[in-house]
């Protein structure tokens, strides 16, 4: 199952819908930054609200898709992760050091209006 | 015929005696009732057992036990014995009365009684002993009884309370616009830190929380289980996109912290509640001025 990636000014938004296999994780990947790179884009909000577990996988690929925007200098934000999901992911040490987290799609715009306020 | 007929005739026998034994005992202990009565009360003074309680009120309350005693010993059933020391330890738990004054007051009662046994059968040691032998299982069995009902109502009122202060849940407060307080107080066992968890993730959620105070202040100790959880509440809180502040850790907790070797880098800590309010603030952009001030300006 494909993500769907939303162009929304200066930024991305790809919207997790369902549960994703790891092939549908690393197309997300390719995708994600494929699209930076074209659009230019200055920040990547990654919604993963319909996600009711998220595994080291998954973890481990949402780290790389952070580091390797940061690469062409965009920030990424994880939105979206409900309570439950979060309490697991610490219990299993998937803690997601150095990845920017926010409530929302709302809180993750206005953190990424943020830094990129600071930028300029 | 088989020798385990014989001993049950003989058993039938043993239990019919002692039953009668245990009549004339009773009987003994009705006609002696205001001394022995008075002894007891006596005896329980001056072991100052019952402290808690007024001599008036250990002597109503000798009485009742006394009469109780005798009971049971007269219809050898110990049902009315057990709903009345429940009732006596309910009556009695709420003023203090502890487990080993209850245990003594019962062994008294025993002692007293055997003596006056002992005085009386004096002459007659055959005698003497067959009483003693019918008396002391009983009075070991009431003596049991009691103690039992007594430490079991004590547990009882203390499942209680424990409910009651789980049922005390730790409030979630907003104190600003995306600002939460969460003040800790008293022991935290691994289920009240699971409930309270969840309370946390819950209220960042329906208050759209940015940043949390978690208050320790009224926590004087936790183990490293329930250290390691506060910590995962911390991560857990931050993937939510929140950022917690912990504040009024104990040294106690602090070392236990230390401890079990949390990378503190995750952890924001702030003296107390006031800073970490503070610090909360800064995060969130607001800048408290006095009013004279900000009107100058």
């Amino acid at each position: 199952m494909e993500v769907p990636i939303l162009k929304q000014g200066q930024f991305l938004i790809a919207t997790i819908q369902a549960a994703l296999s790891d092939a549908d994780l690393l197309q997300l990947r390719r995708a994600l930054i494929d699209k930076v790179i074209r659009f230019r884009s200055q920040g990547v909000i990654v919604d993963v609200t319909a996600l009711d577990v998220m595994d080291s996988f998954a973890t481990r690929t949402l780290r790389d898709i952070t580091n390797m925007i940061r690469l062409r200098g965009a920030d990424t934000v994880i939105v979206g992760i409900q309570p439950e999901v979060a309490f697991a992911m610490v219990q299993l040490g998937l803690t997601m050091e150095g990845v920017a987290t926010a409530l929302d799609l709302e809180e993750g715009l206005s953190h990424l209006q943020q830094r990129a306020a600071r930028k300029t | 015929m088989s020798s385990s007929k014989r001993s049950a005739n003989h058993m039938q026998r043993t239990v019919a005696q002692s039953t009668e034994l245990l009549q004339e005992l009773v009987a003994h202990l009705r006609q002696n009732r205001t001394q022995l009565r008075e002894e007891w009360a006596n005896r329980i003074t001056e072991a100052q057992l019952l402290t808690a309680m007024t001599t008036e009120e250990i002597f109503t309350e000798a009485t009742s036990v006394y009469d109780n005693y005798v009971e049971t010993l007269a219809t050898g059933t110990f049902e009315a014995l057990q709903s009345y020391s429940r009732n006596l330890s309910e009556r009695i738990i709420p003023r203090g009365v502890e487990t080993h004054e209850v245990v003594g007051i019962v062994l008294l009662l025993r002692d007293v009684l055997a003596r006056s046994l002992f005085a009386k059968y004096q002459g007659d040691f055959t005698m003497l002993n067959r009483i003693l032998d019918a008396y002391e299982p009983a009075a070991n069995r009431i003596a049991n009884t009691v103690a039992v009902g007594f430490v079991q109502e004590r547990e009882r009122v203390i499942r209680q309370q424990q409910e009651a202060i789980r049922e005390l849940s730790t409030p979630v407060l907003q104190v600003r616009e995306r600002l939460l307080i969460l003040p800790i107080i008293g022991v935290i066992d691994p289920q009240r830190a699971r409930q309270l968890t969840e309370q946390l993730l819950r209220g960042i959620r329906t208050n759209r929380a940015k940043v949390v105070v978690i208050d320790i202040t009224g926590v004087a100790a936790m183990d490293a289980t329930v250290a390691n959880h506060l910590v995962q509440t911390v991560e857990a809180s931050r993937l939510l996109g929140a950022t917690v502040i912990v504040t009024g850790l104990s040294p106690e907790i602090a070392q236990t912290i230390v401890t079990i070797g949390v990378d503190l880098g995750k952890m924001n800590t702030v003296g107390d509640l006031q800073g970490g309010i503070e610090q909360a603030e800064r995060l969130l952009g607001y800048k408290v001025v006095p009013a004279a001030d900000s009107a100058h300006s």
